[in-house]
């Protein structure tokens, strides 16, 4: 079927199967492969986007479901020049090692900093526990959004 | 330093490689696109042991958009249904007379896209017949087990190596003499890695130019090179294995796996390029996994707890092909020797059985250097053990033990040199951070409150960066590496390395090493790994290996260009070379420091202005062979706290002092040992792979394979200890395997330290919740 999907602040026209995933949708017939894919069962959150402003894990959501919605993936959250505080927090705190959990992990903490801009360290263990990484260890990702929210992250994204 | 416009050895330098990875930019194997590419699945066995009677591939071969149905026998008519492993032993690509575990490959379709070939899978038919599956290793040779390895000539049993090492006889008398010794059984369950990417490549053949090449998760690219040439008949050099970045790898991508073998085979069939991703569950259940062992842990002592032997006993479970991966075939249980680890040990014996059974083939080294962390696991439990039978603090009896500063370079017993070390000092540093007189009348406290509350220790050496060649091998290449050093007109250099990244900051730490021997800051050296074509030949990044040899190497070969650099200096002051001095990227005239040249202006020189007799440009490259491998040694204590209605393990305090000798980044290695700890914790608590009686994998899903979330690991408390190794140009160790090794047993000490008062000596991991209430329920520890 046919879907019109605002991705990236960008209206896009996608002919597709029904059953295609989100993810599928993102990677394959978009080519955005900042979004990752990296378990069967949404336990992983490397898929993590934003639907509507909102966390999705985009294995578990079928790309038909994002017709007429509006798509925010890594790649949308970087103008093209500046990066977020949300990503460099991420440098700056070394909250990245392999790198394939980062996009999930930057979507999911910038989508939480706009609802809580000054958050205590168990409300970001919580914010950030439904997205695994397998390198870091999880302390220096809570100093990256420790460090985000101390250098005004509240801004726009998406939409 | 103050020359420098930029960042160095030694600093806290952000990394470099971080701007790609923050912007969605990273690019992994399964980010490859090419023109024409094609998409594949594997058909896998549901069985854990059966015999293929047929495989029906002609529906899925009707299927629209199906371009290809490889099976067993399809490989077999080309010579390729079986291929070698690391650890000579042989492994089906596809199945072609028996299933041997549950998801091993039987089918490899190849279809215009992934749903498609999923489709397809549906469509095979195979005619299987279940037989009984050997599941236990501790049944594996009873004498009715059913033969596993029934592909091999003669074979009647599921015996795989028995290997001992050690003084058995002198171990054996220490043992009858002693006044006290203690035994003690425990299972270190099998684990998998679990990277957050999974296992996959891009096979692409050039049927015009009989180019192969393959985008590959791979560790180890020029190894895999070298073996797929051997394997496949292909000339080497028109096969280039491209590593790009890399997911996490852990060792899970050390080996070579029937899909990589397929993908590459299909797209040579096909003349097209062809991808093969895992899905997760095909990671936690056929590639490959760890540990698996059950050990048995002896230590003789005096009644004063001064050690007089150790003793270790293995039985190893290879799972269904032995692909073990291993420094070659001498070490079929890796450096297992290196149990008597940072202590004084007079005597000591290991012995070792590995048996097949219907569960998936390796294992791996999960970030270990072989066999190293059920080394350290089974010593450091036996000496909690020993502690508990002589009533002596933990801490007490492991410094009535450790090998002294004054002891080194002390060789051990099973014969490792030590580069070093101060397992003493690290140990007080440790305890020092814990607060750990603090600590004690805590637990008291807690205790009279009816808290469960205990506290761990773990002290341990590590043996990590294999070689040297003589003594350490994959498939016979001697395990050195190699680096290559370029630098540019303008001062700008480019560093070619073996190794390959997986996460760690090899493109940050290794320009550090440059920056630190040459005076060029870390920010204008670009590291270059990955590609087979345009790096130098190493063996890979696994056993903590990249900086005890590709770190050697870098060292070396950036002082190679150092010497060459001054000759072009000494023409450039009008000097002898011999009065040439160096210094922080300056060159000078002994005594002039005032008029120096700088690394800039040498290398435009180099360029531009060479003396005669020389050659232009300003290059290196080395082949490192480490003289020996490095003995990273840490100190860690492990605060816990038992819930006495749920079972649940809480850490409340990780205390780990990590010596890794001199420091290149110590951000990064913060970071390493962080992860390190996380993955160490996960195995103490929660990670396992579980079969029922019928083969069935219990674990196949993140949702059963628990990995650590944010909310199961605590902070980390690190020390930093420094004594130089003496095995390292730099001095340095490797680290990122220390914190896997020394956390499980930390953790392990900490839950039965605080059980002990109810008769806890011993619990297996993972110490799950349901498990740990058992324990306390049958130890009579009510809600």
């Amino acid at each position: 079927m046919r879907i019109t999907v605002n991705v990236n602040r960008v209206m896009l026209e996608a002919e597709v199967e029904p059953r295609l995933l989100l993810v599928h949708f993102i990677r394959e017939t978009l080519g955005l492969t900042g979004t990752h894919w990296g378990c069967d069962t949404s336990n992983c959150g490397a898929c993590t986007v934003l639907l509507d402003g909102e966390p999705v894990k985009s294995c578990t959501v079928l790309a038909v479901r994002a017709n007429s919605h509006e798509v925010t993936t890594i790649e949308g959250l970087w103008s093209g020049t500046d990066l977020t505080p949300v990503q460099e927090g991420f440098h700056v705190e070394h909250g990245l090692q392999c790198g394939f959990c980062t996009p999930g992990m930057i979507i999911t903490a910038t989508e939480f900093l706009e609802r809580n801009p000054d958050p205590t360290e168990a409300e970001i263990r919580e914010a950030i526990s439904g997205n695994l990484c397998r390198c870091t260890g999880y302390e220096n990702i809570v100093k990256s959004v420790q460090w985000a929210a101390r250098n005004g992250s509240a801004q726009e994204v998406g939409a | 330093m103050a020359t420098l416009q930029g960042h160095t050895l030694g600093d806290r330098m952000p990394r470099k490689e971080d701007g790609r990875f923050i912007r969605g930019k990273g690019h992994y194997v399964d980010d490859v696109r090419l023109p024409q590419m094609l998409q594949s699945a594997i058909l896998r066995s549901p069985y854990a042991h059966a015999r293929i009677n047929s495989v029906d591939t002609s529906a899925a071969l009707e299927l629209s958009g199906v371009r290809a149905v490889i099976t067993g026998n399809d490989l077999a008519e080309q010579g390729l249904a079986w291929m070698p492993t690391l650890a000579g032993d042989t492994q089906a690509v596809l199945a072609t007379d028996k299933v041997r575990f549950q998801g091993q490959e039987v089918a490899f379709v190849v279809a215009d896209d992934a749903y498609i070939a999923q489709d397809a899978l549906e469509l095979i038919e195979v005619d299987y017949e279940p037989l009984d599956p050997v599941m236990d290793s501790r049944k594996a040779l009873d004498e009715d087990a059913p033969v596993i390895r029934d592909d091999k000539e003669d074979k009647e049993d599921n015996f795989i190596f028995s290997w001992d090492a050690g003084d058995k006889e002198a171990t054996g008398k220490a043992f009858d003499e002693a006044e006290v010794t203690v035994r003690q059984e425990m299972f270190y369950p099998r684990i998998h890695p679990a990277p957050m990417e999974t296992c996959g490549a891009v096979a692409d053949y050039d049927v015009s130019t009989g180019q192969m090449t393959i985008h590959m998760t791979s560790q180890a690219p020029h190894a895999h090179r070298t073996l797929f040439a051997i394997v496949s008949g292909l000339p080497e050099h028109q096969i280039r294995i491209i590593s790009p970045d890399i997911g996490g790898g852990f060792g899970n991508k050390v080996p070579i796996y029937p899909g990589y073998v397929c993908a590459a085979v299909a797209s040579l069939v096909l003349g097209r390029p062809v991808k093969w991703m895992e899905s997760r569950s095909e990671n936690l259940m056929s590639t490959s996994f760890a540990r698996d062992y059950h050990m048995v842990g002896e230590i003789a002592a005096t009644s004063e707890g001064k050690i007089l032997g150790a003793r270790s006993t293995i039985l190893a479970n290879h799972g269904a092909f032995d692909a073990h991966a291993q420094p070659g075939e001498q070490y079929p249980t890796g450096f297992f020797p290196i149990f008597t680890s940072c202590y004084d040990v007079p005597t000591a014996y290991a012995e070792a059985t590995g048996v097949y059974t219907n569960r998936a083939p390796g294992g791996i080294a999960y970030r270990c250097s072989f066999r190293v962390t059920e080394a350290i696991y089974v010593m450091e439990r036996t000496m909690d053990v020993l502690a508990d039978e002589l009533e002596m603090d933990p801490v007490e009896l492991r410094r009535k033990n450790f090998v002294t500063k004054e002891q080194m370079p002390y060789v051990s017993v099973m014969g490792w040199e030590y580069d070093g070390g101060d397992y003493e000092g690290a140990l007080q540093e440790a305890l020092r951070i814990a607060g750990y007189e603090e600590l004690l009348e805590e637990q008291r406290r807690a205790r009279e409150e009816g808290r469960i509350m205990g506290v761990g220790i773990s002290t341990f050496t590590e043996i990590v960066g294999a070689g040297p060649g003589k003594k350490c091998h994959i498939a016979g290449i001697e395990m050195f590496d190699a680096a290559e050093l370029r630098i540019h007109p303008t001062g700008k250099a480019i560093l070619k390395l073996g190794v390959k990244s997986q996460g760690q900051g090899h493109e940050t730490t290794f320009a550090q090493i440059v920056a630190g021997e040459l005076g060029i800051p870390a920010e204008n050296v670009d590291v270059r790994e990955g590609d087979t074509d345009n790096t130098p030949f190493g063996l890979g990044t696994y056993g903590s290996r990249s900086t005890p040899v590709g770190g050697a190497a870098t060292a070396v070969v950036t002082r190679k260009v150092r010497e060459k650099a001054k000759k072009i200096a000494a023409h450039l002051l009008e000097a002898a070379e011999g009065d040439i001095e160096y210094e922080d990227g300056r060159f000078f005239v002994k005594g002039s420091p005032e008029s120096a040249k700088t690394m800039d202006e040498v290398a435009f020189a180099a360029y531009t202005d060479v003396p005669e007799g020389e050659e232009a440009g300003l290059e290196a490259v080395t082949y490192y062979d480490p003289p020996e491998m490095t003995y990273p040694f840490g100190a860690y204590i492990c605060v816990v706290e038992i819930d006495r209605g749920t079972g649940q393990v809480e850490v409340k305090r990780f205390i780990a002092v990590d010596d890794c000798g001199v420091r290149i980044n110590p951000t990064v290695i913060d970071g390493q040992v962080h992860g390190g700890l996380a993955q160490g914790i996960g195995t103490a608590l929660m990670e396992v792979i579980d079969f029922d009686e019928e083969g069935n994998h219990m674990n196949s899903s993140f949702m059963d394979y628990l990995i650590p979330t944010s909310m199961e690991v605590p902070n980390y408390e690190l020390g930093e200890f420094v004594t130089p190794s003496t095995h390292h140009p730099l001095g340095a160790r490797g680290v990122a395997e220390s914190p896997t090794v020394g956390s499980p047993p930390a953790v392990v000490n900490a839950v039965v330290d605080a059980l002990s008062p109810h008769g806890v000596r011993n619990v297996d991991m993972p110490l799950t919740p349901a498990k740990v209430w058992k324990l306390m329920r049958e130890h009579g520890v009510e809600a």
